[in-house]
């Protein structure tokens, strides 16, 4: 199997780190070679976060180049964009519906824009877009919306359910345990 | 057992399976969490020093008496530490001790991508890179051997990409080390005085050719020959990069970076027909290869600044990227990091930064302060620097700087390096107004202790300096304490000191909006009442991520501010508001209110 790249973006704060932690222990119980690779440090500071995930059967470096990644699971809508071109021409992307507005448009500097799913749906096949914080809530936690999305990278991905089931359950305490697992459910279903 | 750690996480268990069991740092990105991960085993002595200097001879001192010490900072920090570091590689030790630098190529969270393998060179001390985890878990071993046998100090050089990736290590269960530690006294091997130094200087060329002659078999410089058109001489992360997109090409893969294999180099050039040397930052590998007379390419393609990563070696190689397609290229507004909401710094900036002041500054989060809309700090070059730059401005200027010149200051950045020249001001009549801007903790790193916050990094309860009486001492007699979440006071206090002759002191004090242990919640989210908002912006000069500006599709012609139409509202993100209430305190008509 050669080696496939899963990246995970958006804003410091969205719970990036630890999705890309579940998803590498899941690529751990299914036997495969893993590595990961972000950038801590200023970039929690409300600054955008990546993550890279590679796995295989032996995996060198941790993080991709241009036109090789196979997913690209976006945290937030705008975001989305900044990252495309590291997507294979096939690769599939999950949006989340979030709009975390930049200072320079909380300042009025700078628009929004309006048009992200659009322009990102005329360049690629699978666009998977997601209301991760609305689901979140109907879980019964707000900050769950990287479970949701998890859930919906799960769908992508062909690996057993029990797996990614197994690692959640080590990954949260009882109490976080039930909303999290619901997200999952709720994100896998999307 | 397997187990997925960070490059600092696996160094931090090589060291403890090693039987290392006492370490010194100050933390700093990217090496913070290999001493946090040490605290936590069993049985091991673990301290933050108050800077990488005290840190660096805390762990000497712990090697001269026999014990496997090692220390452990940032690349600048070696800066700091490089006074004794040249020194003790004269001395030896007498037990073992390794100093990790983590390196940050492309300045992610630094003021210079300094090369510290330079260092190495220059100090005459061996180093080792590893390249993944498991690398990091095994080297960190070899380096504590390397140091008992050769009597030296030996470096462990990560990078922020090796230090913060996270892969797939093999654990094992920890060595237990015979106590070797004991009272010894040998005055010519340690007290470094001409005539003794002299001698160890010797001890030192000696030393290093004995490493050079064990760089030769050392396992981990190794050769894997595969297509002899190409050989690739590399180290660290960039050898994973390049066997990413070339894993066909042949490579000579260093695991000590310093000194060199000579005789493995000259021997996989020859056996392959175009060489290159693939390394980050300086052509450290590549001068030394070109000096031996072979043929090398390097920096002639590769970049001389920032990290690399696979793509950047493919185009350097062949030329171009597997660019399968190009996309539209779209401009997007950026996201710079920014003060967090309820941020302590924000206030005290958003004040400095409207007296018309030269604001000297240093390292911390409030280093970011420099940034539009508060721009209240006009300088920042290193750690403590904050302090003698403003003393040395002020000096300069003379009555044109009277009242003009500040240096500001985290708590944590003050007792590392802070004090002496805090001394210096009050010794030679400074005229600077210096501000401690103490959120009592380490917050930028991700709060760590400090000799003033009453805990060492394993926990234990401690004395916490007092500040104000700390900076009494020093000399200085104008001391004043204010809370930054007070805009009008604070912008009294300053005001006050800085009319004053003679150097002062304000301590900005107020913990950390992340600083769990403080459990400071200042207040309820607050909301901007849309019928009392004039549009005037005032709020959205202190650059606070939940407050934003919504315009008025149609704006109304009974809305009036100084004869001009309103253009729209400020609206405040309650899902991010701390409720600080600075913004409050700012707003002239009233509009900003509790959450209902």
């Amino acid at each position: 199997m050669d080696t496939k790249g899963i990246l995970i973006a958006g804003v410091g704060g969205q719970g990036i780190l630890l999705a890309s932690d579940i998803l590498c222990r899941v690529m751990m119980a299914a036997d495969l070679d893993v590595k990961k690779s972000e950038v801590h440090g200023m970039a929690q500071r409300g600054g955008c976060v990546t993550s890279h995930v590679r796995y295989g059967q032996k995996v060198y470096s941790p993080i991709a180049r241009k036109n090789d990644v196979d997913i690209l699971v976006s945290f937030e809508k705008m975001d989305t964009l900044r990252y495309l071109d590291f997507l294979k021409p096939e690769g599939t992307i999950i949006i989340n519906t979030e709009e975390l507005y930049p200072p320079a448009v909380n300042l009025g500097d700078a628009v929004y824009p309006e048009d992200i799913i659009e322009s990102v749906r005329q360049l690629f096949g699978i666009v998977k877009v997601v209301d991760a914080t609305g689901l979140a809530v109907r879980a019964g936690n707000i900050r769950a919306v990287n479970t949701v999305l998890l859930g919906t990278l799960s769908s992508c991905l062909p690996l057993p359910l029990e797996l990614w089931e197994t690692v959640l359950r080590n990954a949260f305490s009882p109490k976080l345990l039930e909303a999290n697992l619901k997200a999952f459910q709720l994100g896998r279903a999307v | 057992m397997k187990e997925l750690l960070s490059g600092n996480e696996a160094i931090a268990r090589g060291a403890y399976e090693c039987g290392v069991r006492f370490a010194a740092g100050y933390p700093g990105t990217p090496s913070t969490e290999i001493m946090e991960a040490f605290a936590t085993y069993k049985g091991v002595y673990a301290e933050w020093a108050p800077n990488e200097k005290v840190a660096m001879e805390v762990g000497i001192g712990a090697a001269l008496a026999g014990a496997r010490a090692m220390v452990v900072m940032k690349h600048v920090g070696v800066n700091v530490a490089a006074d004794p570091l040249f020194t003790v590689s004269y001395t030896g030790i007498s037990g073992a001790l390794v100093v990790v630098s983590a390196d940050d190529p492309s300045l992610h969270s630094s003021q210079n991508e300094q090369d510290n393998r330079n260092y190495a060179k220059f100090m005459k001390i061996p180093m080792l890179e590893p390249s993944d985890s498991q690398e990091a878990k095994e080297f960190i071993k070899l380096a504590f051997e390397i140091s008992e046998r050769f009597d030296t100090p030996v470096f462990l050089r990560s990078t922020t990409r090796v230090s913060h990736s996270k892969s797939v290590v093999t654990l094992e269960a920890p060595k237990t080390m015979e106590d070797r530690t004991a009272i010894r006294f040998d005055a010519e091997k340690y007290v470094m005085v001409p005539m003794n130094a002299r001698k160890r200087r010797v001890e030192v060329e000696k030393r290093m050719r004995l490493l050079e002659a064990f760089a030769e078999s050392f396992p981990e410089n190794r050769m894997e020959i595969n297509d002899p058109e190409v050989g690739i001489i590399t180290a660290g992360m960039p050898y994973h990069y390049a066997k990413d997109v070339f894993p066909n090409y042949s490579y000579m893969k260093l695991g000590m970076v310093h000194p060199l294999p000579v005789g493995l180099i000259r021997e996989f050039a020859s056996r392959v027909r175009k060489l290159y040397a693939l390394e980050e930052l300086d052509p450290f590998i590549e001068e030394q290869v070109r000096a031996l007379g072979i043929e090398v390419t390097g920096k002639a393609i590769f970049p001389y600044t920032s990290e690399f990563d696979p793509g950047i070696v493919e185009r350097a190689i062949i030329g171009h990227d597997k660019i399968l397609r190009t996309l539209p290229e779209r401009q997007l507004p950026l996201r710079p990091p920014n003060l967090c909401p309820g941020c302590p710094h924000r206030g005290l900036f958003y004040v400095l930064g409207r007296l018309k002041v030269f604001i000297s500054g240093d390292i911390g989060c409030y280093t970011l302060a420099f940034m539009k809309p508060l721009e209240g700090l006009h300088s920042c070059i290193c750690m403590g620097a904050s302090i003698g730059m403003a003393h040395g401005m002020s000096k300069a200027l003379g009555e044109k700087g009277r009242g003009k010149v500040v240096g500001v200051i985290g708590d944590s950045t003050f007792l590392h390096s802070g004090i002496t020249p805090l001394l210096n001001m009050a010794y030679n009549h400074s005229d600077a107004l210096i501000v401690i801007c103490d959120n009592l903790t380490t917050a930028m790193t991700g709060m760590q202790e400090h000799p003033a916050t009453g805990f060492t990094l394993q926990g234990e309860k401690t004395m916490g300096v007092d500040l104000a009486k700390l900076v009494r001492a020093l000399g200085i007699k104008s001391v004043r304490l204010v809370d930054p979440y007070d805009l009008k006071k604070t912008r009294t206090v300053l005001k006050e000191e800085l009319a004053k002759p003679g150097p002062s002191v304000v301590i900005s004090r107020r913990a950390c909006v992340l600083f769990k242990r403080e459990k400071l919640s200042p207040g309820k989210p607050l909301r901007i009442d849309p019928e009392k908002c004039t549009g005037c912006m005032l709020c959205l000069g202190l650059g606070c991520p939940p407050i934003a500006w919504k315009k008025l599709v149609d704006p109304s012609g009974d809305q009036k501010k100084e004869g001009k139409k309103q253009q729209g509202i400020a609206v405040i993100d309650l899902n991010i508001c701390s409720g600080c209430g600075l913004c409050q305190q700012l707003c002239k008509s009233g509009a900003i209110v509790e959450q209902m």
